[in-house]
């Protein structure tokens, strides 16, 4: 199969459209209207999929939302403390597991 | 991900490298630094060298005009006379595409020249008078030629890049175009600090801003159609514009919150890869990738709104152009005698029926939500 995560499979994301075209067109239609201005400016957007795609740790989405943020109107500063929200929620997530971890071990030892 | 048009219309989100975010180094002009690229030949070679095969119509402009109904790129009505007053300005932004900069004192216009732009302006039938540069304020004729068209009743623009309102000498300016109801059209990148200060030079964010307090304080930025405050903004790398109207409504409130500052309207206008920015593109390898986005960017519905079918543009030699981007690379309106009309001998029936010239630096003007000196040309649904 040669290699995993190709660059070229980004500009080409739409012939997935080739086994199931219906259901690619339903897809990108509600991806374009999700992204479109709404109550959240295209902006805010862009920066919660930047965030995102650091979260579920995309390098395609990285790309895009990198490029995407920038083209909307927000600076370094801004994406650089959209990550930071994703590695907190991350971070967080897991150290709440603790209480778990703390329950157990308050229960089982002396 | 990219969104599903640019899914069809590649490629939006195609890798490429990032430019140096770090500090800018002290900017200069292509002309002090006498490189080849001064040249206005020169760059308009380096864009015909590019491969663009792979794009739509290979690249050509014209070809790209002619699928879209455009056999040619006909003259509209003249509507705005748009006058160079000279390359001097006190900046030297990185993205420059007039190659301006403090040691420019060697292209600023002279009186007899503006005077000739009356003449020829009486006869125009425009109804604006657009002053750009440079820093179209250091010209000593700038405020002479602000009355002349005022007191013609034109509606007069200053393009001015706010810090210039700072510097000694012009600490009356706000107050002397209030008075003439002149709309003032400042150049503010970014809303914010860091960007702005990456295109325009370390400070300019704060001194933008106090600039923008001199100008609210003479009651422009609020609503008053005499006192006009419209910012422009341009990206700060190798990408498009965001929404026009989205941009402007996160400013406002973003100027307001943080800084107590007001302004009229937003304009959005793409940058074009000519003399300071073509060479920035050069050398953080962007200029393929750029060109790429600008050509599939092609949008038909911004062709009758470009600017240089309504607009006149005058160097400060008084040579006459389709736009203040064709004058850059000398792509001058032919004159009677063959070389490049002279403003003095300006003909309206001829304006009307000249023939506007085009190149790879029009999809700049064309992509995406189109760009003029008036902003953004088409409103996306």
């Amino acid at each position: 199969m040669g290699d995993y995560y190709k660059a070229e499979h980004l500009p080409s994301f739409g012939s997935i459209a080739e086994g199931e075209p219906e259901l690619a067109r339903k897809f990108f239609d509600y991806y374009g209207a999700v992204f479109a201005d709404g109550a959240l400016s295209a902006r805010e957007k862009a920066l919660i999929a930047l965030a995102v795609a650091h979260a579920v740790q995309c390098p395609y989405c990285i790309d895009a939302y990198t490029q995407e943020s920038l083209g909307k109107g927000a600076d370094l500063e801004q994406m650089t403390e959209a990550i930071h929200v994703a590695v907190a929620i991350r971070g967080g997530a897991s150290l709440v597991h603790g209480l778990q971890m703390l329950e157990h071990a308050r229960k089982a030892s002396m | 991900m990219p969104d599903s048009r640019s899914v069809q219309l590649p490629p939006a989100g195609r890798p490429h490298p990032q430019p140096d975010l770090g500090e800018p180094p002290r900017l200069t002009t292509l002309a002090a630094r006498r490189l080849p690229l001064a040249d206005p030949r020169q760059q308009i070679e380096r864009l015909d060298a590019l491969d663009l095969a792979a794009c739509p119509r290979g690249g050509d402009f014209a070809a790209a005009l002619a699928a879209a109904g455009w056999p040619a790129l006909e003259p509209a009505v003249l509507e705005i006379f748009q006058i160079n007053l000279g390359k001097l300005c006190n900046m030297a932004c990185r993205h420059c595409h007039v190659d301006a900069g403090p040691d420019r004192s060697d292209a600023v216009m002279d009186r007899a020249t503006a005077e000739a732009c009356l003449r020829a302006l009486d006869r125009s039938g425009a109804h604006t008078v657009d002053l750009t540069g440079g820093a179209p304020e250091l010209n000593p004729s700038f405020r002479w030629l602000v009355d002349e068209a005022a007191a013609r009743g034109m509606h007069v623009i200053d393009r001015c890049n706010l810090t210039v309102l700072l510097i000694s000498g012009q600490r009356d300016l706000p107050a002397f175009l209030a008075e003439r109801g002149v709309e003032i059209v400042g150049s503010l990148p970014h809303v914010r600090r860091r960007s702005t200060d990456a295109q325009r030079g370390d400070g300019t964010y704060e001194k933008s801003l106090k600039a923008l307090r001199l100008l609210n304080e003479q009651g422009y930025g609020q609503g008053h159609p005499q006192r006009v405050l419209t910012l422009v903004t341009n990206p700060t790398g190798a990408y498009l514009p965001g929404n026009q109207s989205s941009l402007e409504r996160e400013w406002k409130e973003a100027l307001a919150r943080e800084h107590g500052l007001s302004f009229d309207r937003l304009i959005a206008l793409n940058n074009l890869p000519i003399a300071r920015f073509l060479e920035w593109l050069e050398q953080s390898g962007n200029l393929q990738v750029y060109m790429e986005l600008l050509v599939n960017a092609f949008n038909p519905a911004a062709i009758s709104g470009l600017m240089c079918r309504n607009t006149i543009s005058v160097s400060w030699d008084g040579r006459v152009f389709d736009c203040d981007f064709n004058q850059m690379l000398e792509l001058g309106v032919q004159g009677a005698g063959g070389g490049t009309l002279h403003i003095r001998d300006f003909d309206p029936e001829r304006w009307a029926a000249r023939k506007i010239l085009t190149g790879r630096h029009c999809f700049g003007c064309t992509a995406g939500a189109g760009s003029s000196c008036g902003g953004s040309l088409v409103e996306p649904g």
